[in-house]
């Protein structure tokens, strides 16, 4: 717990510290402190814009990838069809590519769709690497479901659709959040193809915009860890957020009244 | 309400295990008809294939005079009370009930006043805002209920629906599952493994193992007249008294080196039979009275109304083992000796295949 939040620390005291004390002996608790990082960063820079399209792009893939996957994964289980074994592994099997040597078709077939340098030339990539793991996860959580209960649905007469989204999804709500924090998270940290399919500064991501802050001749540590807290705050906030609602959707009715 | 029939279904599962072979079942307008046996026989899958949640290698189902073989779940206008009651645990008492119709596509304001009929009827008009983990086992069996009895379906179907329930309530709710049943003159299919509830539910009782109907019957022909040594040895409690022998020369019965005198066998000498008696039939008389075979108690269960004996045949090579059902007074103590009469009119024949030998007229 400790050797895991000691470099969160570290981070933040570092984006507090003026630029001078950064390079002086190190001491483990801050002498004096200042926003001067966080005041350049957000007003000269504006890295407000990369946050904006990280969020944009993180959120919109998290939300499609939860709605295709639900529907793809749902189908795999409970339905009855020839070689699902064998499309189970072929989805895991696009989870397995290397990002970097698919780039350059990746780059090409963006470039042919009039994609690059657009939000959803970063999200539909985005998809493909996030959804195999996304539907294995809802596979695996949809199983452990009682079958009794859509088996009810289906004799009161309720379409299949119906049953997804008003017993199987509402049951499933914890898995889906889980699945959706970690498909937000990996849209957020993505650095490789942020980098190469934005070419403008106004479509960069967070990972990115950390990534080009530094110049020619200097490095602003100072900035560069102002805005992985940046970076790093919402995601907190937001699962801690999540996990809140996790618990007590869990919780919900299992008191006796 | 309508009538269900099953026309020669089967059901081979992936992999070739026989769940229900060739099933002819006809369950009248307004009958409760009991499919009962031991798990794994197959009365569950029945009951599935007539939901539709289970297909057919096999056959026909047909509810109220139409062919629902091929139709889904959803079509067949039929509904399912589960052994785990299966109510949607994150939608309230009242979205449980109005789930069906609303599925359906009934009126908000019919669905709110069947609703209300039905949960004053089964006295859950005060639970309707609670949710499934806030109620306590027989309310949510009557929930359960509630649910398919609102949507005033073609038959319902109720699998082990009591099973959960602790005994006393289990048997408080199987009275009024009949009334209720009476009431809305219900087609109803109930499976159960548990033969007092097949026998005191049922206007008739279909005994299934190993996927076959083995009987369908009313509950008292089944007991006095079982037609194969299964249902001979699975309805009663405890159970009938099933003795292998043969037939003598003399038109005496021997079994295991114990002449049963005064026993007339149907059938020729030599003849592999079962002779099977109920325990409340068999007479034991203390103090080596008459000339029956003679028999030690080896273990007396009282159970205040009546007495369970555990006897074994004295003599022979191989003494079987007996069971009687006496009254308290007078009952023999355990280590004494009993002479047995078994009462000719009161045996039950079984031939060497394990089918009932129709009293000879």
């Amino acid at each position: 717990m400790l050797a895991g939040l000691f470099p969160l620390y570290w981070v933040l005291k570092a984006s507090l510290a003026p630029e001078a004390a950064l390079f002086a002996a190190p001491s483990l608790l801050p002498r004096e402190a200042t926003l001067e990082h966080y005041r350049t960063l957000l007003a000269e820079r504006d890295f407000w814009r990369p946050v904006r399209n990280s969020f944009v792009v993180a959120a919109s893939t998290t939300v499609l990838c939860l709605a295709l996957g639900s529907m793809a994964a749902y189908a795999l289980v409970r339905l009855r069809f020839r070689g699902k074994a064998v499309l189970l592994a072929l989805v895991l099997a696009v989870a397995m590519f290397p990002q970097i040597s698919i780039l350059g078709p990746l780059f090409l077939a963006l470039r042919e769709l009039g994609l690059i340098d657009r939000a959803p030339g970063l999200v539909l990539p985005y998809l493909s690497f996030a959804m195999p793991l996304t539907i294995w996860l809802l596979v695996a959580y949809f199983r452990q479901l009682p079958p009794d209960l859509e088996e009810a649905a289906l004799v009161d007469g309720a379409s299949r659709a119906r049953v997804l989204g008003e017993v199987v999804l509402p049951l499933a709500v914890p898995g889906l959040v889980t699945t959706g924090i970690l498909t937000f998270l990996y849209c957020w940290n993505e650095l490789l193809f942020a980098l190469s399919f934005t070419v403008s500064a106004e479509r960069q991501t967070v990972p990115v915009a950390i990534a080009l802050l530094r110049g020619r001749y200097q490095i602003p540590w100072g900035q560069i860890f102002a805005a992985s807290v940046i970076a790093t705050l919402p995601v907190a906030v937001l699962v801690l957020l999540f996990q809140r609602r996790i618990v007590q959707g869990l919780t919900a009715g299992a008191v006796k009244g | 309400m309508a009538e269900v029939r099953l026309e020669g279904v089967s059901r081979i599962f992936p992999g070739g295990a026989v769940g229900v072979w060739e099933v002819e079942l006809t369950a009248e307008d307004s009958e409760l008809l009991v499919l009962v046996g031991p798990s794994g026989s197959g009365k569950s899958t029945l009951l599935r294939i007539v939901a539709g949640l289970e297909e057919p290698t096999a056959g026909r189902v047909w509810i109220g005079g139409k062919d629902v073989t091929a139709l889904p779940p959803q079509r067949r206008n039929v509904a399912m009370v589960f052994q785990s009651y299966a109510l949607y645990p994150h939608k309230s008492v009242r979205e449980n009930l109005a789930f069906g119709l609303r599925a359906r596509g009934t009126p908000g304001a019919e669905i709110a006043a069947r609703v209300a009929d039905v949960a004053e009827a089964l006295g859950i008009g005060p639970l309707l805002d609670r949710r499934p983990a806030q109620l306590s086992g027989g309310q949510r069996q009557r929930v359960a209920l509630g649910r398919a009895i609102v949507r005033e379906p073609h038959a319902f179907l109720l699998d082990e629906p009591l099973s959960n329930l602790d005994p006393a309530l289990r048997i408080e709710t199987r009275a009024e599952l009949a009334r209720l049943q009476r009431r809305i003159e219900a087609t109803m299919l109930y499976v159960t493994h548990d033969q007092e509830e097949a026998m005191t539910l049922g206007h008739r009782v279909a005994v299934v193992n190993d996927g076959r109907i083995l009987q369908i019957a009313p509950p008292m022909t089944l007991y006095r007249e079982p037609a194969n040594l299964f249902v001979a040895g699975f309805l009663g409690s405890p159970p009938m008294n099933l003795i292998r022998g043969a037939a003598r020369e003399d038109g005496g019965f021997e079994a295991a080196g114990v002449e049963l005198a005064r026993v007339r066998p149907p059938g020729r000498a030599g003849e592999p039979l079962v002779l099977g008696v109920r325990p409340h039939e068999v007479r034991c008389a203390s103090g080596g009275e008459g000339d029956g075979p003679e028999a030690l108690v080896e273990l007396v269960e009282p159970l205040g109304s009546q007495t369970i004996l555990h006897l074994a045949l004295v003599g022979g090579d191989a003494a079987g083992p007996l069971t009687a059902v006496v009254t308290p007074e007078g009952a023999p103590a355990h280590g004494e000796r009993v002479r047995i009469h078994l009462p000719e009119e009161r045996l039950h024949w079984f031939d060497g295949r394990g089918e009932r030998i129709r009293a000879p007229v």
